[in-house]
């Protein structure tokens, strides 16, 4: 019971890494990315390719997936994205399927369609046994670090000028203008974090996700329900919605294997009815 | 707002021409009248689409759902025995039509955002009830062994794809008729008024609400007949006519031929499943990735599709 929780909250925690950079996307230009997860696969082989092949140790490797996806992400925001923030939904949609399949098939091309295979370093194997319940090493490790990682991203949010500069951008984009701040760029910066984010997500979900060119496609629903259910533009309501998610997730799984993902898409369908603009979503 | 909807009741020559290439192929390409038939059938479905998103405006990414309800309706209902072609096409619409109407409910409540999510979201409970649900779907190996009972009892399904592809053919061109005289009627102009501004109609005295449910119900209608007669004429089902990228590729082939103009969908549906099996058939890694290159220059250049250009050559105003 505690075991499945704590694998619940393990596996909502990486949820909210991968979606959170979403939620601003979605919040913030209203710009329906479903090509989010392309990025948190990008860091994914970043991950699994400096590793494999150029032996970088597995903690250098998280930062470098950050980084590059982040600098993957700023690229596609200055040439493509930027170019259809004011664009019909219809648009969004088409051109990010379009990005999906193309990132697909060059991971395919690229790298083969099979599972990317990734040995987790020695210290982070294994299972602590605490009153009879086993606690694995790897899952305490992908929840301190999302911790950490959450902690920096609310801190810089409430705390620093450009934490209010995007505050300010999300709730009122023209008054914000108005006031001098270059929203374009403020939006600049956070998409490159958000797809940064989803690298380093998609780095430390190879252990517990898995990681082929399918990758996109097949956890796409899990990130835009994070979103949705949680509330575009915000990062408090994507935490809770992720956590809520991975819980109720892997305790469907493990308690009802037959249902398989059923009862989460099931949730999925009546929580958006019933909060059409999410457990914490602004009213506009 | 300056298109030209097919309004008038007569049929302009362009169009008796194209229906008629469509018989004449038939004889020119003996060869092709499986993929033929199979490209009238998805023609038909993007045709559903086109009723959801290009007369009502609605963006759905689980259009597949009611493709799948109409496939495993018309499957299981032969499977069990009941192998009459035409009244399994009748139940597969009904039903499907019965699932539009109770989702169109939870669909139209909503925005943009959570519009889009419903319709996803609808679509892929949809594929893992199915999956999961294998002692009556059979799960991932799909139903097959059907065996269809003969058309009018006399033209039986055969390999080359004979019946199949009059079968398919003469179907849509009925439901086609059909439309084109919906989409000039009060109901269809009225929808096109919905979908270019929502606010106005109601001041108009249009019940907004109600006119999107019949669409959405009607479009899901007919995507149950789609997915009835692939599942007839292949013998056939699978969880594939389920799936989110069924729903993502008919979104593509409306848009490609051009949205809201009923034909947009035939032609681009065309151009899309000719082009699939000459490209995909040298690798289908290369089809996906210039599928997708294809979309995202679709989207910044040539936004009114294939007819949206040929209005362009023709000199006539595009479609904004």
């Amino acid at each position: 019971m505690i075991g499945v929780l704590f694998d619940g909250l393990a596996y909502g925690a990486l949820l909210f890494l991968v979606s959170v950079g979403l939620s601003v996307t979605m919040g913030l230009m209203n710009f329906v990315n479903l090509a989010h997860g392309a990025f948190a696969m990008a860091g994914g082989y970043v991950c699994a390719v400096a590793m494999t092949r150029w032996g970088v140790p597995f903690l250098a490797a998280l930062p470098l997936a950050f980084l590059v996806t982040a600098l993957l992400g700023a690229l596609l925001e200055r040439t493509l994205y930027r170019r259809l923030y004011g664009a019909s939904q219809l648009d969004q949609v088409l051109f990010s399927i379009g990005l999906t399949f193309v990132a697909i098939a060059a991971a395919t091309w690229a790298f083969g369609a099979g599972q990317q295979p990734m040995r987790l370093p020695g210290f982070l194997r294994g299972q602590w046994t605490l009153a009879g319940t086993d606690f694995g090493v790897y899952r305490a490790f992908l929840l301190a670090t999302v911790a950490v990682v959450s902690g920096a991203l609310a801190l810089m949010v409430a705390r620093t000028r450009f934490g209010a500069r995007l505050r300010a951008a999300v709730d009122d984009g023209v008054a914000a203008r108005g006031l001098g701040i270059d929203v374009d760029r403020v939006f600049s910066v956070a998409f490159a974090l958000g797809s940064g984010l989803a690298g380093l997500g998609g780095a430390l979900g190879i252990e517990v996700l898995g990681l082929d060119a399918s990758f996109p496609l097949k956890f796409m629903v899990y990130f835009l329900l994070v979103v949705v259910v949680g509330g575009a533009g915000s990062v408090r309501g994507p935490l809770v919605a992720a956590l809520l998610l991975g819980v109720v997730d892997v305790a469907g799984k493990y308690y009802v294997p037959q249902a398989g993902a059923f009862g989460i898409y099931a949730a999925m369908v009546v929580l958006l009815v019933a909060f059409p603009h999410g457990l914490f979503g602004r009213r506009h | 707002m300056t298109q030209r909807a097919p309004a008038d009741a007569c049929w302009h020559w362009a169009e008796m021409v194209f229906w008629l290439a469509a018989l004449a192929a038939f004889f020119v390409f003996p060869g092709y009248r499986v993929l033929g038939s199979q490209v009238l059938i998805v023609a038909l479905f993007a045709l559903s689409l086109d009723i959801v998103l290009g007369f009502a405006g609605i963006v759905s990414l689980g259009h597949a759902a009611f493709f799948g309800v109409g496939a495993y309706t018309a499957g299981l209902l032969a499977l069990h025995g009941w192998n009459e072609p035409f009244s399994g096409l009748v139940a597969a619409t009904a039903l499907a039509g019965l699932a539009g109407f109770a989702v169109s409910w939870l669909v139209v409540r909503g925005e943009d955002l959570a519009r889009l999510m419903v319709t996803l979201g609808v679509g892929v409970l949809l594929y893992e009830a199915a999956n999961r649900a294998a002692p009556i779907t059979g799960g991932v190996d799909g139903l097959s062994g059907i065996a269809m009972g003969k058309v009018f009892g006399i033209y039986a399904f055969d390999l080359g794809g004979r019946t199949a592809y009059l079968y398919s053919l003469g179907v849509l061109f009925l439901v086609f008729a059909a439309l084109r005289r919906v989409a000039a009627s009060p109901f269809g102009l009225s929808l096109q008024g919905i979908r270019e501004n929502p606010r106005r109609m109601p001041a108009l005295g249009v019940a907004v609400r109600t006119r999107l449910v019949a669409a959405f119900t009607l479009g899901a209608a007919i995507a149950g007949l789609a997915g009835a007669l692939l599942a007839q004429t292949t013998q056939f089902v699978g969880l594939d006519t389920l799936g989110f990228p069924r729903s993502a590729e008919v979104l593509i082939m409306l848009v490609l031929g051009g949205v809201g103009r009923l034909y947009g969908a035939l032609l681009g549906t065309a151009a899309f499943m000719i082009a699939q099996d000459t490209l995909a058939g040298i690798d289908p890694l290369y089809w996906q990735f210039w599928l997708g290159v294809a979309l995202v220059a679709f989207v910044f250049f040539a936004r009114g599709g294939i007819l949206g250009a040929i209005d362009a050559l023709r000199g006539t105003r595009r479609r904004p």
